[in-house]
């Protein structure tokens, strides 16, 4: 078996070490004996959606974006019409806004994707902090950081998780990420999946699926002691009430 | 002086001296009660300065450049004011000047030289007035408490339009300074590493300023040293590397450092490339603005960090270099240095997550951490804080590390089962602490 994943465009879309998302799912692909490609495409390189499996968008600064959404415009359609073929997606922070409706930002509207019924607006402030959500697709809750101005409203579509510590989509909602088919799009990064090996495995599994059915979708169970132990450790920091409210208090001051 | 401006001084040096009583630096206490005193407290004592006053900023090099800047001109008989805590904020500026004030609450200094973290810049420039501002490079950094590398750059033009009659001394080979330079109208004089160092892959590394900060095209290198820095020139506008004002060539970089610049061999006994550009710096301002450099060999044949930048400890026949890293870019270049060294070594990396040093720990994963892979890298020991983070990370490139929350800890059980040759990479908040438990492990003997 051999996994193809695109990385789209990480020479501007290429925050907050989002190469090690490549490198978790490709050793997690390595260590099961499955062949692991990637492909790496500049702002101007064709992309071929059909020889991809999995895609990763990842995040940018504002004016860095603005550069991708131009160019996004151009593939608006392959790139719809592998999300709606059941193609993998993870969509960072940057690259979550992208794939809504739009971005408004206080320099001008950046038109998105438009793969999935959602949209961005900034807001004055950040939302900077750690932060650990629960979705209801693992038992394991999902752990980040995430650091954002735009708020993102997700409509009826189904959110990743619940945020039990941090802000999340719009720090009002009380959700995080979205979840369309196969596409996950989140604020989180940390970078994303070496903490959360049960969604790299997720995104794996479903990739795996459409590819080679679903028999051949069963991930074999890898040591995940390094990994669990760094999850549960931002878990466990953030549960503590004590360490929250001291937290709180000195984000205040 | 005004009554004001003296009642102001007095009680900040008495808060200092209560802060220090209780076993607290006071730096920040001091510079903040001097501050609401007397608002104008800043620009009435540094008015005082005979000669000039330099700032140095940048993501990395700022501390060992400035306190090499001062050294330089303490050797030259001046009396200069400097920041060498490192406590580089708003208030801690203050406090500089404050605490270096006589009896009479007036400075008595030829030369100031003052540290001022990026942000802090736009606090900072509207009351001090600087001769010059040392940028020493711009880096990723820290991004949870800046957002972005554009919002940092942002902050710093718009602080350098505060005082137009500041002449900038940039690095040339870094194109995120030179547009920053340009765009500011500042005169400005450039330095730089003008040849060819390294057979480096560019699109590895180059993260920053692949694209032209002028006109968003995409920049060719001709070579290039470490992240963006090299010979640059964008393929659409022009915009490219400038004729450099201090030029170093003959580059060789090892176990020392050596190059020429001016016509004059300059050697040092540090490792790390990324300090030919910080020894190039103090070269440019200095000579740029009127001292006399004959003896600046001399002062760096002399010259020790003691700050915990490569600073060397022995304990019970290990050898041990201390060394900051605190992002990606000063990561790689302390790897560099310490991949430099052929024999064998083991390795202990600190990383903390408190304010100072960033919240967001995801930079790890931009650091080169494969190169540790190698056999002479005996065992790596991770600690501090985010010691989980950084040992997932190194299991992602199949290195396997050993956990030891406890720097102390890490450090004896090195001591005790290592092959005497030790390297301590930590992160900000772990420097002063870890430089301190060496010092005292090393009376201890």
């Amino acid at each position: 078996m051999k996994i193809t994943i695109g990385h789209l465009f990480p020479d501007l879309l290429n925050l907050y070490g989002d190469r090690g998302n490549i490198q978790c799912m490709v050793k997690r692909l390595e260590w099961r004996g499955i062949e692991a490609e990637v492909k790496t495409f500049s702002i101007e390189d064709e992309i071929d959606f059909s020889a991809l499996d999995i895609v990763l968008l990842g995040g940018g600064s504002d004016r860095e974006q603005m550069i991708v959404c131009t160019r996004l415009k151009e593939i608006k359609n392959e790139f719809k019409a592998y999300v709606e073929n059941g193609g993998a997606v993870l969509a960072i922070c940057g690259g979550y806004q992208l794939l809504g409706k739009y971005y408004e930002t206080d320099n001008g509207k950046i038109d998105g994707l438009d793969i999935v019924d959602i949209y961005t607006v900034q807001e004055k402030g950040r939302l900077i902090n750690n932060i650990f959500i629960q979705s209801d697709l693992f038992e394991m809750p999902i752990v980040g950081f995430e650091n954002h101005g735009g708020r993102t409203h997700i409509n009826a579509n189904k959110p990743l998780g619940k945020v039990v510590y941090g802000k999340g989509n719009d720090g009002k909602s009380g959700f995080e990420g979205v979840v369309y088919k196969n596409v996950i799009g989140t604020y989180l990064h940390g970078p994303l999946l070496p903490k959360n090996p049960q969604l790299c495995d997720w995104l794996l599994s479903k990739a795996i699926e459409r590819k080679y059915g679903k028999e051949n979708a069963n991930l074999s169970p890898l040591p995940d002691k390094e990994e669990n132990e760094a999850n549960k450790y931002i878990v466990d920091r953030y549960s503590d009430k004590v360490e929250n409210f001291k937290e709180r208090i000195r984000k205040l001051i | 002086m005004t009554l004001r401006g003296k009642i102001a001084v007095k009680t900040a040096k008495l808060v200092a001296k209560i802060c220090l009583k209780m076993g607290r630096q006071g730096v920040t206490w001091a510079g903040l009660v001097a501050r609401k005193i007397e608002p104008k407290i800043l620009k009435i004592l540094s008015d005082q300065v005979r000669e000039k006053v330099y700032i140095v900023c940048g993501t990395n090099g700022k501390t060992t450049t400035n306190n090499m800047l001062c050294t330089t001109l303490q050797n030259r008989g001046k009396k200069v004011i400097c920041n060498k805590t490192g406590s580089n904020m708003l208030n801690g500026v203050v406090s500089a000047f404050v605490l270096a004030t006589n009896d009479d609450c007036t400075i008595d200094a030829d030369y100031a030289c003052i540290e001022i973290d990026e942000v802090s810049t736009k606090r900072v420039l509207p009351t001090l007035k600087p001769d010059y501002m040392v940028l020493t490079n711009i880096f990723r950094d820290q991004l949870d408490r800046y957002g972005e590398i554009d919002i940092t750059i942002d902050i710093l033009g718009n602080a350098i339009k505060m005082a137009p009659d500041m002449t900038l001394v940039i690095n040339g080979d870094d194109p995120l300074s030179l547009s920053l330079a340009e765009k500011s109208g500042n005169r400005y004089i450039t330095y730089g590493i003008s040849e060819k160092v390294f057979d480096a892959d560019e699109d590895a590394e180059i993260r920053e300023g692949r694209f032209c900060a002028m006109c968003g095209a995409k920049m060719h290198y001709r070579y290039y040293h470490y992240s963006q820095l090299g010979d640059y020139e964008c393929t659409s506008c022009g915009f490219k590397r400038p004729k450099i004002d201090y030029p170093a060539t003959g580059i060789e970089c090892g176990d020392h450092l050596a190059f020429t610049v001016d016509g004059k061999k300059i050697n040092a006994n540090y490792k790390g490339f990324y300090n030919i550009y910080n020894i190039l710096a103090v070269y440019a301002v200095a000579e740029n603005s009127g001292v006399d450099m004959d003896g600046f060999q001399n002062m760096l044949d002399h010259f020790t960090p003691e700050n915990g930048r490569s600073e060397h400890f022995n304990i019970n026949g290990t050898d041990i270099e201390l060394n900051l890293a605190k992002n990606p870019a000063g990561f790689n270049q302390n790897i560099n240095a310490v991949m430099a060294d052929d024999k064998d070594k083991d390795v202990i990396i600190l990383i903390n997550d408190r304010d100072q040093d960033g919240n967001d720990v995801s930079w790890l994963w931009d650091v080169d951490f494969d190169r540790f892979g190698e056999d002479s890298i005996k065992s790596i020991t991770v600690s501090g804080i985010r010691c989980q983070d950084m040992r997932l990370r190194l299991k992602y490139v199949d290195i396997p590390s050993t956990l030891e929350p406890n720097i102390e800890t890490a450090i004896r059980n090195k001591i005790a089962d290592g092959v005497k040759n030790l390297y301590v990479l930590v992160n900000y908040t772990g420097l002063y602490s870890t430089r301190n438990i060496l010092k005292r492990m090393e009376g201890e003997q």
